[in-house]
């Protein structure tokens, strides 16, 4: 996965299809960027993702408890309308910023 | 209802077969001439239904999986998503938004919601042992 480190923030840009069948891979993935402690905020440039179903808010509050743990934030960008009718439907937008 | 077309398929329950199932039956709905954000509906609703299947159905032993889709002259499609996996004791409790089985498993318990949103109805029938279907009906709005 491309990303960009700036200081305590990496950018991740998923692309593809995030369902049950990536979440694994994907989650593994992002696990290893913020892995490092002084990480405190994850941003999904979510631009390159062309589907996205429940699996995708699991693999996102996930990674939103780890960087939680350590007071850290995660947000996404470049949402299509689609996935954020999902993501207000989870109330994931209460704890992810949209941006 | 009369109907204009239908199809089925049967595949394994492997994850590799979500992504198969959802394109498959939004290619079947093209010919309506559905609106890309219908089709999207569709794709994740299927995929939503089919996930489920694989991963608690047939969470313990593998089995097969059947989706079928018809199209009636009333500009309705009709999903319907099968397997005979474990089944679902209770069906309202497994429909509530952020209700799972599988929380170790980063599951958000949103499927159903997902399917309900997207669909316009979804009916789910389920015994213990016996296996799960879910019934799915969108109305095609068509792209000019
Ligand atoms: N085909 C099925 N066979 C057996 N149990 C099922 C089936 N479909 C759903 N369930 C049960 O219903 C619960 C809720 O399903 P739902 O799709 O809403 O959430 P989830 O799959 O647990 O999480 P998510 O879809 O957000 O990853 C599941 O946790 C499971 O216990
Ligand atoms: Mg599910």
């Amino acid at each position: 996965m491309e990303f960009d480190r700036r200081r305590d923030t990496v950018t991740a840009y998923v692309t593809g299809e995030l369902d049950q069948c990536s979440a694994q891979s994907i989650r593994r993935e992002l696990d290893q960027l913020i892995e490092d402690p002084s990480v405190r905020r994850l941003v999904l440039d979510l631009k390159n993702m062309r589907f996205m179903d429940s699996s995708g808010i699991g693999v996102i509050l996930g990674r939103y408890r780890t960087l939680a743990q350590r007071g850290g934030t995660v947000a996404v960008r470049n949402m299509n309308a689609h996935v954020e009718r999902i993501f207000l439907l989870s109330g994931m937008n209460q704890i992810i910023q949209i941006i | 209802m009369q109907t204009i077309n239908q199809m089925k398929l049967e595949f394994s329950s492997v994850p590799e077969n979500e992504g198969f199932a959802r394109v498959a039956v939004s290619a079947f709905a093209v010919q309506l001439n559905p609106t890309l954000d219908v089709l999207a509906d569709i794709k994740t609703a299927v995929s939503e239904a089919v996930t489920n299947a694989i991963v608690h159905g047939y969470a313990e032993r593998p089995g097969t999986v059947t989706v079928s889709a018809r199209l009636r002259s009333d500009g309705i499609l009709e999903i319907e998503v099968i397997d005979q996996g474990r089944g679902i004791v209770d069906i309202a409790q497994a429909m509530q938004p952020f209700f799972t089985t599988q929380p170790e498993k980063e599951r958000s318990g949103m499927g159903f919601s997902v399917m309900q949103t997207f669909m316009d109805e979804v009916q789910v029938e389920s015994s213990p042992g016996q296996g799960t279907t879910v019934r799915m009906k969108k109305r095609i709005e068509t792209a000019e």
